[in-house]
Parts: C-alpha cells; structure tokens; sequence
C-alpha cells in the first residue's frame, strides 16, 4: 500500500476525488439501471398488454441509465487504467455475458414494437433474458471482485450469492418502480413481486454480510476492530428499518389516491445506497481489494486536472436535465402519449 | 499469445466494423430530422412532421444498435488491450472521458423526450430536444475521431519511464486533440455519414415508392436525400483528396501501400487495378493511367512518391489497403452518378423515373461498404502500429488466455449476424407497414398502442 504522507497535495486528493465520482457513477448506475433491468426480469408471460405499460414505464429514461455504466468504466479507465486492466482481465468472460445481455436488451426495445407481429414475443423473451444475464453477471462480478479474484471454488460460490442477491435487488427496485409508475392489477402485482424481492434481498444481504467479514481478515478489522466503529453500526440498522417500512407498506398497497407509492422505491434506493457505503468503507482505499490501491493505479495528475475541470462544469449540467428529463415523464406510465 | 493477439484483432475489428454502421448514419439522420422538423415549424405543412415521425422510428433502432455495441468497444480496450491504456491512458482516457461527459448523458437523455415527449413538452422544447440529439452525436464523434487521429498521427505529448515502462505524458492539449490529421478526419467522417443517411432514406423512400406508396411523405424524402447527396458527394471527393495528401506528409507508408508502389519512384502510374504481389513486389495485371498518381498527390507529374521499400518491416499489408481504398473510390463514384442523375430527373420532371427507383433501393446500404472500406484502409493502414511510433499493437494484447476471446468472439458474432439480419429486415418491414397504412406516421409506437388499448 502506498505510503500517503509521500504524496504531494494533487496526487494525493486527485485520486481521491476520482475514487468518489467513480463510486458516484456506479452507485447512480446501480439505481437507475437497476430499477429498468429488474423490469425486464420481472415481464410477465401472461399480459402482453402489462409487458406493455411496463416497457412504456422504463422507454424513455433506460439509454440514459446505461449511460451511467459508461461513465462509471470510463472513470477506471481513465483516472485507475493500471486497476481497469487488472480488472477486466479477471472478469473477461462475466463482462463478455454482461455485454450480451446489455446488447439483447437495448435492442429488444426497439424490436418488439417495430418488428412484424408474430415477432413480439420473441422480442419480449430476449428482453428479459439479456436483463437477466446483465444482472446475474454484475451480480457475479462483484462477488468475484469482493474476494480479490480469487480462483477458489468458495470464491466463485460467494460469487454466486452474490448474482442472487443482485439478482433480487434489481427486481426489488424494479417492482418498486412499478408501484411507483403504474396503477391498478399491474400495481397490485408489482407490490406483491416487491416484497417478495426484498425478502430475498434482505436475506442475501445478511449472508453477504457476514460471509464478508470472515474470508477477509482486513473487512473483519474494519468492521470489529475498535470500539469506535460502534457508529458504523447504524448502517445495518437503518437497513432493517427500511426494509420493514417497505414491507408494511407494500402487504397493502396500493392505497387511496396512491398514498405514498413512492415509499418503496425510495426505501429500495435507501438500501442500495446504505449497502453501497458499507462496500466502500470495507474497501477504501483499495480499488482492487488487497493488491492495489488508488494512488498506485492513478493516472498522472495532469491528465486527471484536464478531466476534472470538464466534470466540474459537465457533471451538474447532465444531473440537471436528467432531473428535468423525469420531470417531462412524471406520473402514471400509462398516461404517456405520443400527442 | 499469437493466437490471443489474432483473436483479439479479428473481435475488435468484428466491434468496431458492427459498430461504425450504426453512427455512420445516425449522426447525419438526425440533423435530417432537426431539419424536417425546422421545415414543419416554418411551414406548417404536415408533410414535413410524417417524414419526421417515419424517420424519427428509424433512427431510435438505429440509435439503440449504435448504444449497445458502442458500450461493447468501451469495455474491448480493457479486456483484450490493456497494455494501451497502460502506455496512453493518460491521453485517450480523458478524451474518451469527454466524450461521455459532453456527449453520452446528452444524447441519451433528449433521446428520450425526443421520442416520447412529443406531447409532453413545447414545440419548441421538442425541437431543441432533436437538436441536442443531433448535436450530442456530432461531439461524439468529435472526440472519438480525436481520439482516433492522435493514434495515427500523435503529437502534444512526451514519453517518460515510470517504473520499467515507458508512458505518454500530456505536454499540450490543444495539440493532441487538433492533431495534424485530426481536421480531415473528422469531415471526412461527418460527410461519409451525411451521405450514408442520405442513400438510406433515398433508397427506403424509393422502396416505399415502388410498393405502391401515393402519400407525399416519402416522396419529399427521397427528394431531400438525393439533393443532399449530389451537393455531399463532390464535397466529400475534394476532402477525401485532402485527406489523403495529409497521410501522404504524415504516414508515407499508409499511402504506399494503398497505391501498391512497392519502390520509391517519379513518374508514378495510377494503377486502377491490379493484383498486389507481395512476393515478388511488383503488380499483375495492372491496369494505369500513366503520372496519373504522381499528379494526384503531388500535384507534378513527375512527383516522387515514397516506396514500401523505404519501410522494411514496417508497413501495412498491401491486399487489404489496395484493395479497401479502391472500393471505397468505386462506391463514391458510383453515388455522384446516381444521386446526379436523381437530381436531373427531379429538376426535369419533378420525379424519379421507377429504373432510378429501383437503383436507388439497391444503393441504400452503400454509405456501409464506402465507410467501412475506407476505415479498413486507415486502421489496417496505421499497423503495424497501435500509436505510431510510439506502440505496437503486438505490445498491448491481452494476456487472457485464446480460448477466453475465442469464446467471447464466438457470442459476438453471433449477435452481430442475428442482429444485422434483424436490423435490415426490420427496416424494409416498417417501410411496408407505412404504405399498408393510411396515416402511417402516426401509429405504432409503443405509447400509442397503450393509448389505444386504454381508449
């Protein structure tokens, strides 16, 4: 591990701040494209007109979502090139199913409604296959990635938890969404799917938990090792709170005039963000767990300063039109109309 | 790791060539439809809106093909050419970071209002949403195309040992970006995708036209493409000429090998065609026009141009160039021919004759076989360079083991066949479905469909 107090002011902070956005991207990613590829996983066999209005709910926003992806591989590539090449050198065939499912998604949802007829169902299957490979891949990369590449047999288990609970995180958000963007039976089913995925969540979270701490020495300190990390402690416990919250919720929704339909989805961003802060903290300031870390794998400052300066002016700017692109596409998603 | 090395070639060259196809024409179709839309607003005539609501269907598959593979090329460097990013990174990330920044959130986010915000927002917002759109696409391909350029001809930097390995270190950026070959690239990409989108929406206007089609929408398109087309082609011949004395001055070789002159000579031929052997380094069956090269690039007729043989071991493989370059000045000529005579019969008799029309339906994917052989001569024309100069391609590859990007090239192609099989059927699918139908611009996307079913 690098020695810190050796760095000069910039090489120091700038990779610190790197670290940040790239976690910043990822987590926003994890939000936004989770909630539209657990849609896709949850498409129903039997309505085709609720395959339909689910669609309709995630048409507009789903490429900016991916572009988050993007943005957040574009930071490791270009603030910790060493870490994105020893990365996806461990993860060449997860990232190659990653892709495809990426691929068969994005272009089932222009297919399936530009295609002839008898097409459409084919489109709609391949629309949730690719989401389904996306996430169970993601979900297994970042197994992969918490166990530091390991090539064990335990490692590519852990792993498999892993694109479970992923698996169920994506669906939660997804179903939240639908409560959120959609009324009548759809809703009702979307709550029902809800709490059924965070169930399943809560349960790969806890096993994640505390499968974590024991095959790492270092996360067990983090987390164990002195009496002050007692603080830390709330983020497991505001966890379980948002968890029953959403819970109590959804066992009735949807209620008159749609009171609160937004409480799910915020409760599911809630965890995701608390979850995303425990991994960073077990992690920091490592961006290869245990073999390299931030200062090792950044990019010289002077290209870091050229970049930084663009993601000062650029970065509010896009977190403003896409706040304006959901307020255009506010409420129900059947209401969407071309004119 | 040879193998690893020819594997990962042929993946990044399946990537990248799958991929050119789609921006190639969605950059240039959407300042199409911001100027279908700019004619609505002014006029008023809805004849403008259906030639944008057919379009605008056409562009969001085209979009969603060039996303999709687009974000496949931004994992390939990782995966299989780590050792480019480990020598340059300090260049190409922040460019590839810009291109995101300024480009990706842009497009995709007025994407959407573009497509489904019709009714949700002003005309006005409406029409500034397709020009962000529009404007999005062309600063991605600014930045890439920088990217691009600085590989071929670099300059802005400075090479300096950290640890065992020798990286670029930025000196200039002005200079990396509006590198000396960077300005000629560039319009002659924004031109080729100008043109590539004009003979699609001549060639599936036509193809409309011929099933029978009465309505005046595609009509007006197929004239507003072949117009644009028969001013685009000149435009891109001078550029291409420009273009091609700029690598004359910076990559010799690139050019030696295109015009198969395997010895530095005066008075060189133009061979218009022939077969390169690189056994004996001569030409079988050449067919030339005399000076006609020398004339050309340096404007003398006993101009001396550089021969391969100034570059042992160290220039492109002449097949492909020769070969790429002459189909992409074949299909050039071929598109002034007909988009003039298009334009001779529209100023004649306001229409096109039907053996036009069927002409232009079997020109609407020649903007793909110019663009692609004229990428395939520049790309394979930098190797066996990576960066010029500065690292070779062998230098980057992965250390993954073949069988991995066997694998990996095995699902690619897979998916490139089944989905440019789908896209073009798709295409001629939705061009039948808008003769079939009265008012065709106006149904069928998912929203309305909804809207239908909830009426």
């Amino acid at each position: 591990m690098t020695d810190i107090s050796t760095l000069s002011g910039e090489a120091f902070w700038l990779p610190v701040i790197f670290i940040g956005l790239m976690g910043l991207a990822f987590f926003i990613y994890a939000i936004l494209d989770g909630y539209d590829l657990g849609v896709g996983i949850l498409l129903p066999k039997d309505s085709e007109a609720q395959r339909d209005t689910m669609i309709a709910s995630i048409g507009p926003f789903w490429d900016a979502n991916e572009t988050w992806l993007v943005l957040g591989i574009g930071i490791l590539l270009i603030a910790f090139p060493l870490a994105h090449s020893m990365i996806l050198l461990n993860l060449y065939l997860p990232v190659t199913v990653m892709l495809a499912g990426l691929i068969l998604r994005g272009v089932a949802f222009d297919f399936r409604a530009k295609a002839p007829e008898d097409h459409k169902e084919l489109w709609d299957r391949t629309f949730q296959v690719g989401s389904l490979l996306a996430t169970l891949a993601q979900g297994y990369m970042l197994g992969l990635f918490v166990m530091g590449f390991e090539d064990t047999l335990a490692a590519h288990l852990f792993a498999a938890l892993s694109a479970i609970c992923v698996t169920a995180g994506y669906t939660f958000i997804g179903a939240a969404w639908l409560v959120m963007k959609t009324e009548g039976d759809l809703q009702k089913r979307a709550a029902w799917w809800a709490r059924r995925c965070a169930w399943l969540m809560l349960l790969g979270i806890v096993a994640v938990s505390i499968v974590n701490p024991l095959v790492s020495d270092i996360i067990f300190d983090k987390w164990f090792g002195t009496p002050l990390v007692i603080i830390l402690w709330v983020i497991p416990v505001f966890c379980f709170v948002l968890f029953f919250i959403a819970d109590r919720y959804l066992r009735r929704a949807p209620y008159p005039n749609d009171f609160g339909c937004w409480i799910p989805f915020a409760s599911a961003a809630m965890i995701f963000l608390l979850s995303f802060i425990g991994l960073a903290y077990s992690f920091y300031p490592y961006v290869v767990p245990n073999k390299l870390d931030i200062w090792q794998a950044a990019s010289a400052p002077e290209s870091l300063m050229f970049i930084l300066y663009g993601v000062i002016v650029v970065l509010p700017t896009i977190l403003g039109y896409t706040f304006f692109s959901y307020k255009v596409f506010h409420g129900k998603a059947t209401q969407l109309k071309y004119y | 790791m040879l193998e690893t090395l020819m594997l990962s070639r042929i993946q990044f060259a399946a990537n990248i060539s799958f991929h050119i196809l789609f921006p190639s024409i969605s950059i240039a179709l959407c300042w199409f439809l911001f100027y279908f839309k700019v004619r609505y607003n002014r006029s008023g005539d809805e004849v403008w809106m259906r030639a944008y609501r057919f379009w605008v269907k056409v562009f969001a598959l085209t979009f969603a093909l060039g996303v999709v593979s687009g974000i496949t090329m931004s994992f390939q460097f990782g995966t299989n050419w780590p050792g480019y990013m480990e020598t340059v990174g300090n260049i190409a990330g922040p460019l590839l970071g810009y291109e995101v920044l300024t480009a990706f959130f842009l497009e995709a986010t007025f994407l959407g209002i573009m497509l489904f915000g019709i009714n949700k927002v002003s005309n006005r917002v409406h029409t500034l949403a397709t020009f962000l759109v529009a404007f999005g696409t062309s600063m991605s391909a600014f930045w890439i195309i920088a990217l691009n350029s600085w590989m071929q001809t670099p300059t802005g930097f400075e090479m300096r040992l950290v640890g065992d390995t020798m990286k670029a270190f930025p000196l200039d950026w002005w200079a990396i970006i509006f590198n000396p070959s960077m300005p000629y690239r560039l319009a002659h990409m924004l031109i080729a995708s100008g043109l590539t989108a004009a003979f699609l929406i001549a060639g599936i206007s036509a193809y409309r036209i011929l099933k029978d089609d009465h309505k005046p929408a595609p009509r007006l398109a197929l004239k507003n493409a072949t117009i644009a087309a028969a001013f685009l082609i000149p435009l891109q011949i001078f550029l291409g000429d420009m273009h091609g004395l700029n690598t004359l001055h910076h990559q010799p070789a690139k050019i030696a090998a295109m015009e198969a002159v395997w010895h530095t000579e005066k008075n060189v031929p133009l061979v218009l065609f022939a077969i390169p052997d690189k056994e004996t380094q001569s030409n079988k069956y050449a067919i030339q026009i005399p000076n006609m090269a020398s004339i050309i690039l340096t404007h003398t007729s006993d101009g001396e141009l550089k021969g391969l043989n100034e570059f042992p071991d160290a220039h492109p493989p002449v097949g492909p160039l020769f070969y790429g370059f002459r189909i992409m000045v074949g299909v050039g000529m071929l598109m002034l021919l007909v988009s003039w005579i298009g334009c001779w019969q529209i100023y004649r008799r306001n229409e096109i004759s039907p053996l036009m029309l069927k002409v232009f339906v079997g020109m609407t994917f020649s903007g793909w076989i110019a663009t692609l052989a004229g990428w395939y001569v520049t790309e394979i024309g930098r190797q066996p360079w990576l960066v010029t100069g500065v690292l070779k391609t062998v230098d980057a590859v992965t250390t993954t083991p073949a069988s991995n990007v066997g694998t990996s090239l095995a699902i690619y192609l897979t998916l490139y066949v089944v989905l440019l099989i789908a896209y073009i059927r798709t295409l001629f699918v939705m061009a039948r479905k808008a003769v079939l139908v009265d008012r065709p611009e106006e149904i069928d996307t998912l929203q309305e469909k909804l809207v239908e079913e909830n009426l």
